[in-house]
């Protein structure tokens, strides 16, 4: 680092975007992967009829599937939004 | 017993010819009967990096379709005895390679006393992709530290954990193992390229080789020499040390630092 570099703007330290980005996106896709087919589907069709009665974001329905001694348990997970007082 | 290793990425132009090119050499430089085989049909290139490709009579889907013997098709590569190459075919019918087919040809070249097959996928997750991991014993999955590079090859690694003989005979896992091509590191301590430890950490596997972004694999790929073969390039040093580690043996990871700018260039910055 120069003593001159004062009078470049800095650059963002974009490498730590990318790699905090890539956390999040990898994560949610190794939850859906080896699950049934129709679970995004699933999910779109629910958040559609959810957001019929509340208006949730999108983010906030997750499904997962979990597989425990031989039976498998679908799990459905609504975050409700925070209601104004 | 022979080794199946099939070099995968997901995405295009990451480097799997080049670094098929260059650890089937490698290999075959510590004295293992090697074949590298490209699987990409329709867009051969195995050849011309390996610079073998006028001497290209017969390819992988003549074999498969019993046009050639192995034999005739494997084209012996002119600097090293025990390394062989099988080229693409051309044709434009991706479905001429078969799952029986492939296996046939790997069941051929075991017979025939080969220690290391590496398989060169074509980018992409269609047929050819999962052929070329169908057999594999372990996998380098090739990477760039670019985010598109690296969610395909999570992808790629989620299909080798379910996708393969492996997998699905419950031999045990396919051995992973990734390797970071064109890593630029006076741009990783820019903060402009991710490091190998944040690309380690998203993908949850350890680095089996960083090869730095360098000029000389351009120059070798012009002239059909594999880069690991540039005595004075660091991208072939750094092939070098992933053989090693590849064969169990440790080696210390280098050109990870930017090398060190002078007394002008430090004050004045540039």
């Amino acid at each position: 680092m120069g003593i001159l570099d004062f009078l470049k703007t800095r650059p963002k330290n974009t490498a730590n975007i990318a790699r905090e980005r890539l956390r999040i996106i990898v994560a949610q896709e190794r939850s859906q992967r080896g699950g049934p087919d129709y679970l995004p589907l699933l999910r779109s069709e629910l958040l559609a009829v959810i957001k019929k009665y509340v208006n949730v974001d999108p983010e906030a329905v997750l499904i997962n599937v979990e597989r425990d001694s031989g039976q498998e348990v679908l799990e459905l997970s609504v975050t409700l939004p925070e209601v104004k007082a | 017993m022979t080794e199946t290793i099939v070099v995968t990425s997901g995405k295009g132009g990451v480097g799997k010819t080049t670094t098929s090119a260059s650890i089937a050499t490698g290999l075959a430089q510590r004295g293992h009967k090697v074949a590298v085989i490209d699987f990409d049909v329709g867009l051969r290139n195995l050849d011309l990096i390996m610079g073998c490709e006028r001497r290209v009579v017969y390819d992988f889907v003549n074999v498969i379709q019993g046009e050639a013997a192995l034999r005739q098709a494997l084209i012996k590569d002119k600097r090293h005895e025990t390394l062989f190459v099988l080229a693409a075919s051309q044709t434009r019918d991706k479905d001429s390679l078969t799952q029986e087919g492939v296996g046939n040809v790997l069941e051929a070249l075991a017979q025939d006393g080969f220690d290391y097959v590496i398989c060169d996928s074509p980018a992409g997750i269609e047929k050819g992709a999962h052929l070329a991991m169908y057999y594999a014993d372990r996998a380098l999955v090739v990477v760039n530290p670019e985010v598109s590079s690296v969610r395909d090859s999570d992808r790629i690694l989620g299909l080798l954990a379910s996708k393969t003989r492996r997998a699905e005979r419950g031999d045990g896992a396919v051995q992973q193992h990734l390797l970071l091509t064109r890593y630029n590191p006076a741009r990783v301590e820019a903060g402009e390229m991710m490091s190998v430890k944040d690309v380690e950490e998203v993908l949850g596997i350890p680095v089996l080789g960083v090869i730095p972004e360098h000029e000389s694999v351009l120059a070798a790929s012009n002239q059909g020499v594999p880069v690991i073969l540039e005595e004075s390039s660091h991208a072939g040093h750094a092939y070098t040390d992933a053989v090693a580690r590849l064969l169990g043996e440790e080696r210390p990871m280098r050109f990870l630092d930017a090398p060190k700018k002078g007394f002008l260039k430090r004050v004045f910055g540039g």
